[in-house]
C-alpha cells in the first residue's frame, strides 16, 4: 500500500522517474490511458453487466404483474411490494431469515472463539485437527444438505443414537415438525459455517504479537488472563468482519434450506427463507415480477445492513477499502 | 510460521477438547463415506450401525451407471473457467489500481468494492432473465460470466494491496532496461504475485465447484447439469436408494476433500489476506 500511497495525487511526484522511450510527454499520457482502459475495460464490463444491470432490471420488472412472457406491460406500481408484507409465509421467511441471522452470530462466535483459542495452543498434531475442523467449510452447501437430511430422517442415525444412549424421549421429526425444522436448519448452518468464522479468527490470532502474550505470561498472567485481557482485545477487527460476512450470508441463505427441507414443509413457512422464498414464487411459480420484488426486498434488507454495520461497527477495520469517500 | 519453540505435547484436556470438536466436524462425512459400503436394508435396520458385510455395489453403480463423470466434467470445465477468468480480469484491474496514477483511480476502486454488497442471490431472478434473453441458458457461459462478475471485487480487494506492495524501484529499473508498464506486468508482476493469484485462483474454484443456485436456475439441460445439481436429482429420483445416495454424495464430495487438502494453506492464506484488508 505504502509505496503508492503518497502518489495518488498528481503523476508528477516522482523525481526520479525515467521517460519512456521515444516518447514525448503527451505520447507517454495518451499511451498511459489507453492501458489504464484496455486492461480495466473487461473487468468493469462483466461487473456491470452482470452485477449491477440485473440488479437495476429488478427494481424495473418489480413495478410489473409479469409472467414472464414478452415483455411487461401491466404496470402495477408497488403492488408487488405491498402483496408481499401482506403474505404470511413471507413474514415467516423474515422470521427465519432473522432467527438465522441472530442465532448464527450467538451460536457460531463464542464456539469459534473457544476453538480458535484452543487450536491456536502450540501441541503436536494442531496442522492436523486444524484441516479436520475446516472440512465442513469446504462441503459443497447440496453436500452437506443431502447428508444431514439422510441422517436426520425419520428413524435415522440420529434418533437411534439418541435411542441407543437411553434418550429415545428426545426424538423429533426434525426436518418435518413445524416448530422444530427451523432449530434443526440452524444446527446444520452452525456445523457447515463455524469452521470459516475459525479460519478467520485463526487468521486474526496469528496477527497477535507472540511478545505481547509472552510478556504477561512472564508477568506472571495466566493462559485465561492473557487471552482476556491481550488476545480477545486485538482480535475485536477480526471479530466485526466476520460478524459482517455471517450477517450478510444469513440474509441470502438459500442451498442448505433448499436442500434439506422439503417444499410442503417450505410453504407452510416454517423454514423458508426470503430467498427460497423469492425462487419459489418468482422462478418455479413464474410470478416473475412478484419475484423481482422479494429480490429488490432481499437486496434493500442487505444493503441497508451492511452500510450501518459499517457505520457503526466496521469503519475502522476496512478503511479505504469501502467506507472511503470518492477522491 | 513464526514458531520459534518446538512444538510440545499438549495437556490431555487440550487434547480430548481437540478431538472432541475434530470429531464432531467430521463424523458426518465418515458416516456417508462409510454408509456407502452397505445396504439400504442394512441401513434400515440399524441405522447406526458398521458395514457387515462391506459392499462395493453402490460405489460401483454409481461411477458406472449414474451420469457421474459427466457432471465431474461440467463441473471441472465451469470452475476452470471461472477461475482462468476471473484471475485474468481481476489481476488486469487491481494491476491498474495499484500502479497507475490517474483521475478517477479511487473512485474505480469504490466502484468495485461496492460489489461486495450486492448479494448474488438477490440478483438471480433478473440475471436469469437476462440470460434467457441474451440466449445464454443452457451453456457454460450462464455460469462462469455471472460467477465471474460477483468474484470480481473480492478478487480486486484481495490483490491490489499485493501488487502495490511490489517495489517502485523494480519498475523503475524495468523501465530504464526499456520494459514499459505493460512488459513489468508480464514479465515481473505476474511472476511476482504467483501467491495472490493462487489464493484468489482457489477461492473462486471452490465457490464455483459447489455452487448450486445459479447452475439451478441456467442450466434446465441435464447434460449440462454440474455435480451439485446431480446429488440433488439423484437423492430426489431415487428416495429409497438409501445406500445409493450416501455413495453419490461421497464421491461427489471427494474431489473437494482432496482439492482442500493441497490447497488449505491458500484458502487460509486467502482468508487471512481479506481480515487484514
Amino acid at each position: 500500500m505504502t509505496s503508492t500511497q503518497h502518489l495518488a495525487g498528481g503523476a508528477t511526484a516522482s523525481p526520479a522517474r525515467p521517460v519512456y522511450r521515444g516518447s514525448g510527454r503527451a505520447a507517454e499520457t495518451r499511451r498511459k490511458w489507453y492501458e489504464i482502459i484496455g486492461l480495466t475495460t473487461p473487468a468493469i464490463a462483466v461487473y456491470v453487466m452482470f452485477v449491477l444491470v440485473p440488479m437495476g432490471f429488478a427494481v424495473y420488472y418489480s413495478l410489473y404483474r409479469w409472467r414472464g412472457v414478452g415483455p411487461p406491460t401491466q404496470f402495477v406500481g408497488f403492488d408487488n411490494y405491498v402483496l408481499a408484507f401482506q403474505d404470511p409465509i413471507f413474514i415467516d421467511a423474515l422470521r427465519n431469515n432473522a432467527i438465522i441471522v441472530v442465532g448464527s452470530l450467538l451460536v457460531q462466535g463464542p464456539i469459534a472463539l473457544g476453538v480458535a483459542l484452543l487450536l491456536n495452543r502450540r501441541f503436536r498434531g494442531r496442522t492436523v485437527f486444524r484441516l479436520l475442523v475446516f472440512v465442513p467449510y469446504v462441503l459443497a452447501e447440496v453436500t452437506v444438505g443431502i447428508m444431514w437430511k439422510l441422517i436426520l430422517t425419520d428413524g435415522g442415525t440420529v434418533d437411534a443414537l439418541l435411542k441407543s444412549l437411553g434418550l429415545g424421549s428426545l426424538t423429533q421429526a426434525w426436518l418435518a415438525d413445524l416448530d422444530v425444522v427451523i432449530w434443526t436448519l440452524l444446527f446444520v448452518l452452525t456445523w457447515k459455517y463455524v469452521g470459516f468464522a475459525i479460519i478467520l479468527l485463526l487468521a486474526g490470532l496469528s496477527n497477535v504479537p507472540a511478545e505481547l502474550t509472552e510478556a504477561a505470561a512472564i508477568d506472571g498472567a495466566g493462559w485465561w488472563q492473557v487471552q482476556r485481557h491481550i488476545t480477545l482485545p486485538l482480535l475485536g477487527p477480526t471479530i466485526r468482519i466476520w460478524m459482517f460476512l455471517s450477517i450478510i450470508g444469513s440474509l441470502q441463505v438459500f442451498d442448505v434450506i433448499w436442500v434439506t427441507s422439503v417444499p410442503a414443509v417450505r410453504s407452510l413457512g416454517a423454514s423458508g427463507t426470503m430467498a427460497t422464498y423469492m425462487v419459489d414464487n418468482g422462478f418455479f411459480a413464474r410470478l416473475w415480477g412478484y419475484g423481482n420484488a422479494v429480490a429488490v426486498i432481499l437486496f434493500v434488507i442487505s444493503f441497508v445492513a451492511a452500510l450501518l454495520f459499517q457505520r457503526f461497527l466496521l469503519r475502522r477495520d476496512i478503511e479505504g477499502a469501502i467506507t472511503r469517500r470518492v477522491g | 510460521m513464526t514458531e520459534r519453540r518446538p512444538f510440545s505435547w499438549g495437556s490431555p484436556l487440550t487434547y480430548s477438547l481437540a478431538f472432541a470438536v475434530a470429531a464432531i466436524s467430521i463424523a458426518p462425512v465418515v458416516y456417508v463415506i462409510v454408509g456407502g459400503f452397505r445396504t439400504t436394508p442394512q441401513i434400515v435396520a440399524d441405522p447406526a450401525g458398521l458395514p457387515d458385510p462391506w459392499v462395493w455395489d453402490n460405489y460401483a453403480r454409481v461411477l458406472t451407471q449414474s451420469d457421474f463423470w459427466g457432471q465431474a466434467f461440467n463441473s471441472a470445465v465451469i470452475a476452470l473457467g471461472t477461475t482462468i477468468a476471473v484471475v485474468a480480469l481481476g489481476v488486469s484491474a487491481a494491476y491498474v489500481l495499484a500502479r497507475y496514477t490517474f483521475r478517477g483511480r479511487e473512485a474505480l476502486y469504490t466502484f468495485f468494492t461496492l460489489g461486495l454488497l450486492f448479494p448474488a442471490g438477490a440478483a438471480i431472478l433478473p440475471l436469469y432473465l437476462m440470460l434467457r434473453d441474451l440466449n445464454l441458458t443452457n451453456s457454460y457461459y450462464a455460469v462462469i460470466l455471472p460467477q465471474v462478475a460477483f468474484s470480481l471485487p473480492l478478487t480486486i480487494v484481495i490483490l491490489r494491496p499485493f501488487l502495490s506492495a511490489i517495489p517502485r524501484e523494480l519498475e523503475d529499473a524495468a523501465a530504464i532496461d526499456g520494459t514499459g508498464k505493460l512488459g513489468f506486468l508480464w514479465r515481473i508482476t505476474l511472476p511476482l504475485s504467483k501467491p495472490a493469484l493462487v489464493t484468489v485462483g482457489v477461492l473462486a474454484f471452490v465457490a464455483s465447484w459447489n455452487a448450486f443456485l445459479l447452475p439451478l436456475l441456467v442450466l434446465s439441460d441435464a447434460s449440462l447439469h454440474t455435480l451439485p445439481l446431480g446429488v440433488q436429482n439423484f437423492s430426489s429420483q431415487y428416495t429409497s436408494d438409501t445406500a445409493g445416495i450416501l455413495a453419490f454424495t461421497s464421491l461427489a464430495m471427494l474431489p473437494a476433500l482432496v482439492f482442500f487438502t493441497f490447497a488449505e494453506k491458500q484458502i487460509v492464506g486467502g482468508l487471512q489476506g481479506a481480515v487484514k484488508g
